[in-house]
């Protein structure tokens, strides 16, 4: 196996999506399947050739120091599902500061 | 159990780094071009990129770039020919898109190290890199008893500072330093807090949160060779905040130790009211943040000429002119650091520069003003007395319109707001006595006055001359010269 | 004259005439979406009133003497993957349901600027993740030729929205084929420019060193005026090129292929290829040769690690530009009762909000980016890339331009591959190299495949920055073979006007 169910879920919790059991019995042999497919990247003989993260080859573009107009607080705010003291409220947060 | 600082030196080695996070002071934000003004309305300072609205990309800073390339070469590192930016992976509801813009495994400056001196040592501490990322918004957390986040209902989330630009700078480990560890942490931070403000890259107000230090220590025992584990402090939020953290990190580490426990790799918070850390999160389980190289922008390659061009534009660093002060000045070593420990190079400095020799400035910043500042219990450079004030000072002494004792009086007048130094001698009349005239009237009246004295003075007891002059002083309430006086009351009486 | 069968040039040529109207215009293509959606669902949003009075402002200018660009009052559909202010934009997605951006996406502003009329938005798999429009969470978009078939994806609702005379143009993104594939399926024109030749700025990321926005037309000369249009310099975009945009207009009016060396790549066919698509494609090829081209074979050997290196690299740049979907800041929130934390709303809210390809791919992208499985899939999946671009630049030393089929079937009936990830993601076979590349293809229809009357697609590759060769090609092979068919192969779509 590519892939247990065990850690689908774990991928699914560090992915902050709350899989229900149904869902990670289906899912978890697509991505096995899938896993195994994509797997064959390794077959091919890479050694000393140079990882491509960007394709254009561009390097250096810069923005200049210079203040642009904000979109103001209404809409910023405006598709927040809550706002309290013109901020996002948010349910609580749990761990470090 | 608790282990004393001094026990816990006998027998184990600390070795501690530093991680501090400077927020530049870029007009705008690393990746877009909002402002960075402190203080402004929740969510006023805000657009597509620093809220991550779905759509939106970053776009780089150049100035925030060469801040970075500046603050590198100060510290002596290499710059990187070409880095790319990271994404750092994880949630939190501070960070708009759930990822970091940080810079991973390709920093644009390693390898570095800044000299700083602590208990009449230097020591060499290592910079492992310097590098360029995101901050992220400011939660407020509401419902809980302090404030802070355990026991809030919810928080609310301003992204104002989001994406204001951060430059990480983080030591290699310093170990060697034993019982001076503290002070040479809280050495090393001062002497980078001054470092960047000499460059200009950001106003490094702890209080404001522009310069932030998480520190991590770890002990090993004595003669082990073996390096401990190490635990990370954060919430230090001033000076002296970082020499207790590490204080009472070594100090509790001890404990742990000597009782036969493990240190347990964990992130710690400091508490500024009863100085010592209390347990977080624990790192034991180490974050895997996922990084990969961030897409949407492209690599630095900065080319050579530029990084030769802001090397040159290097102001001269606090190191740099602290030896030149001090050789200007004709100070011994001893001496210099009490003038750094005072805080008052600058105000000496300023002083000088203000017309005073070097020996008055520091002659009155290091005695009359520090001992002032410290019956007061503030700083010596918030006094509210200018250099100039202090030039003017010494200058009017050194013309003899004023005797150090008036002079005295005469700073008084000053720090308790009666204005400069001349407003004060006028309106208090404490210029000395100089008219001729009228001083011997008051020698002659003291003379008339002490018959007995004059006596003793005429038979060659010089030393009765004392009360005379006293007599002297207290008429002219105290603006006359002293040594004058006495001159004038031995020439009258013994024709000397 | 039927206005909604005019192509945007001839639509360009009245309205500067004056011979009609831009709401006439606009009115007309709406008039034919309420006729027609209902049964081809391409749009999720019909933007009338702000398109009527987009189309009178035009007028007004033009009335008043202003000289107005070529695509000035010309109706064109936006996918709604690009903002558009005050405008909802889904993304296919429940998650961002009833979210209106507050601001436009570059394309969308120079679309305007042009005076493009925006129809709407139209329907796409959620967060450009599929190849059928399946994944959409407010259903499926129907091909115009069969209604029981897919229009091809993500970007199949601009594609069935231009082949169902809805709007002579539409833009759309390609990542793994999102533009040609459904252009292919649906016997219209799609091209992928050079990356970052058009802007992504306002481009809702799902993979974002390979999204690229492009156009959509019934023609090839469509095609190259939107692409002109859309296209340039944006600073916004640190990935955007900063060049001119390639002269792709002129190369569609050109439309000469004579001494142009071109090359079939090996390895883009065989099995899984229908065999009415390699049929056509191979009378395609021929036609080329017989208009002057010189044609080789030629062999991209690293091409069968392309799919692979894809479904590694995409999900993991998407499962990190998601991320942001958290129901904090915007969208839809679930869960929240007053006794949840935000960790707990965050999963529940995207457990809802997103569909299951998503969630597959975020899940992928999640796995191939952890340390300790990094370097063998990410990291092995950019060596491939880097393979791929040199067997593109090793193939491109030999030959001018690369043809292929655009895909190797032709469109799939509704239902057929939803429950077949695999199989959905061989649609992507022949597209996802030149994403890979960041190179141009385009997708030009060059006929009907005899085992079932559908559509199939050529696709031409040409070098990064030279998107000009495609429109030669394709614009060549088009006059050539719509001599030979009598009238544009669109005219023999029986799906919707039985």
């Amino acid at each position: 196996m590519a892939i247990t169910r065990d850690e689908v879920a774990y991928l699914a919790k560090l992915a902050r999506i709350a899989l229900s059991d149904a869902e990670l019995d289906h899912l978890a042999p697509q991505l096995d399947q899938i896993i195994t497919a994509v797997a064959q990247v390794q077959e091919v003989a890479a050694a000393g050739i140079p990882p491509t993260s960007h394709a254009t080859g561009l390097t250096n573009v810069f923005r200049g120091d210079e203040p642009v107009p904000c979109l103001g607080p209404e809409a910023a705010l405006a598709a927040a599902p809550a706002v309290e003291q013109q901020r996002f409220k948010v349910p609580r947060i749990l761990g470090e500061d | 159990m608790t282990v004393s600082y001094e026990e816990a030196l006998q027998r184990y080695e600390p070795v501690f780094g530093l991680e501090t996070h400077v927020e530049l002071g870029t007009r705008t934000k690393l990746f877009c071009g909002c402002p960075t003004a402190f203080g402004a309305e929740p969510n006023s300072q805000v657009c597509p990129v620093c809220l991550g609205l779905p759509g939106s990309l970053p776009a780089v800073n150049r100035m925030a770039v060469e801040y970075t390339i500046r603050i590198g070469l100060a510290l002596n590192c290499t710059i990187a020919r070409w880095c790319r930016f990271a994404r750092k992976n994880y949630f939190y509801p501070d960070m708009p898109k759930n990822f970091q813009i940080s810079q991973y495994d390709e920093p644009l400056c390693t390898d570095g190290w800044l000299d700083v001196v602590a208990g009449g040592t230097t020591v060499r501490v290592g910079i492992e890199r310097v590098h360029l990322e995101e901050d992220t918004g400011k939660s407020l957390h509401v419902g809980g008893a302090t404030g802070r986040i355990h026991g809030a209902e919810y928080s609310l989330i301003d992204y104002n500072r989001a994406g204001i630009p951060l430059v990480e700078i983080v030591t290699k480990p310093v170990p060697g330093t034993g019982f001076l560890a503290p002070g040479v942490a809280r050495a090393y931070v001062t002497e980078l807090r001054d470092l960047l403000r000499s460059l200009g890259v950001s106003d490094v107000r702890m209080e404001e949160g522009s310069l932030r230090c998480d520190v991590n220590t770890s002990l090993s025992a004595r003669g082990s060779g073996a390096w401990g584990t190490r635990t990370e402090t954060k919430n230090v939020n001033s000076l002296r905040s970082v020499e207790r953290a590490v204080r009472s990190e070594i100090e509790r580490q001890a404990a742990v130790l000597d009782a036969g426990g493990r240190v347990v790799q964990e992130t710690r918070h400091f508490h500024e009211d009863t100085g010592v850390t209390t347990g977080g999160r624990s790192k034991e389980e180490a974050q895997d943040y996922r990084y990969f190289p961030e897409p949407d922008l492209v690599p630095l390659a900065p080319p050579p000429e530029w990084v030769e061009k802001i090397r040159a534009a290097l102001p001269e660093l606090p190191a740099a002119r602290r030896a030149r002060l001090q050789a200007e000045w004709s100070l011994s070593d001893l001496e210099f650091e009490a003038l750094r420990n005072a805080g008052a190079v600058d105000a000496v400095e300023q002083t000088v520069r203000a017309g005073a020799s070097p020996a008055d400035a520091r002659k009155w910043w290091l005695g009359e003003l520090a001992r002032r500042a410290n019956d007061a219990g503030v700083e010596v450079v918030s006094l509210p007395i200018t250099p100039a004030d202090v030039a003017r000072v010494a200058e009017l002494v050194a013309a003899g319109t004023l005797s150090d004792r008036l002079a005295r009086e005469v700073i008084d007048g000053v720090l308790d707001g009666e204005g400069p130094p001349d407003q004060v001698v006028a309106a208090r009349g404490l210029a000395v006595l100089s008219d001729e005239g009228a001083l011997a009237a008051a020698v002659d009246e003291a003379i008339a006055a002490n018959p007995d004295a004059a006596a003793k003075v005429r038979d060659g007891k010089v030393a009765a001359a004392g009360p005379l002059v006293g007599a002297v002083m207290r008429a002219t309430r105290g603006r006359a010269d002293a040594a004058r006086v006495r001159d004038l009351i031995l020439q009258r009486l013994t024709g000397a | 004259m039927e206005l909604t069968r005019l192509t945007a040039a001839q639509l360009s040529a009245a309205l500067a005439a004056g011979e009609v109207s831009a709401a006439e215009v606009t009115r007309a293509h709406l008039d034919r979406i309420a006729a027609t959606d209902a049964k081809v669902h391409a749009f999720l949003h019909v933007a009338a009133d702000a398109a009527l009075a987009a189309a009178a402002s035009i007028d007004q200018r033009r009335a008043s003497g202003e000289r107005l660009g070529p695509l000035a009052g010309v109706p064109v559909a936006v996918k709604d993957v690009f903002t558009t202010a005050g405008m909802p934009t889904t993304c296919g997605s429940r998650i961002l349901d009833g979210w209106h951006p507050p601001y436009d996406a570059t394309v969308t502003a120079r679309l305007k600027r042009a005076g493009a009329v925006i129809l709407g938005k139209t329907n796409m798999d959620e967060f450009a993740m599929g190849s059928s429009t399946e994944n959409s969470a407010f259903g499926p978009s129907r091909n115009p030729w069969d209604l029981d078939r897919v229009p091809g994806g993500s970007s199949g609702g601009s594609a069935a929205a231009v082949a169902a005379y809805q709007a002579p143009l539409a833009v759309g993104t390609d990542t793994g084929g999102s533009i040609r594939q459904p252009a292919a399926v649906c016997g219209i024109v799609g091209t992928k420019p050079t990356y970052g030749g058009s802007s992504r700025y306002g481009v809702v990321a799902f993979a974002s060193s390979l999204d690229t926005p492009g156009p959509f037309g019934r023609t090839v000369l469509d095609a190259a005026l939107l692409h002109e249009a859309m296209s340039g310099h944006d600073p916004m975009d640190s990935t955007s090129i900063d060049a001119p945009v390639p002269p792709v207009v002129a190369a569609a009016r050109a439309a000469d292929v004579s001494g142009m060396r071109i090359g079939v790549v090996a390895e883009l066919s065989g099995e899984g290829y229908q065999p009415g698509v390699t049929s056509r494609f191979a009378e395609a090829v021929e036609l080329l040769e017989s208009l002057g081209a010189k044609v080789t074979e030629v062999s991209c050997p690293h091409f069968r690690y392309a799919l692979p290196a894809y479904y590694l690299i995409a999900p993991s740049e998407c499962s990190s530009n998601l991320a942001r979907f958290d129901a904090m800041r915007y969208g839809l929130r679930v869960g929240d009762d007053g006794t949840r934390d935000a960790e707990q709303v965050m999963a529940l809210t995207r457990e809802a909000g997103f569909g299951a390809e998503v969630k597959r791919r975020i899940i992928l992208g999640t796995y191939a980016l952890s340390s300790g499985y990094y370097d063998a899939y990410y990291g092995k999946a950019q060596q491939v890339r880097t393979l791929i671009i040199r067997d593109f630049e090793a193939a491109f030393g030999q030959v001018d331009a690369l043809v292929s089929p655009a895909t190797p079937t032709t469109a799939f009936g509704i239902g057929e591959r939803a429950d077949d990830p695999m199989a959905m993601y061989a649609a992507d076979l022949c597209t996802i190299p030149s994403d890979l590349a960041g190179n141009a293809a385009i997708s030009v229809p060059c006929g009907l495949a005899p085992e079932d009357g559908l559509p199939v697609g050529l696709q031409v590759m040409a070098p990064a920055l030279a998107d000009d060769r495609l429109y030669r090609v394709a614009a060549a092979a088009e006059a050539a073979l719509t001599e030979r068919w009598g009238q544009p192969l669109l005219r023999q779509a029986r799906g919707l006007d039985a």
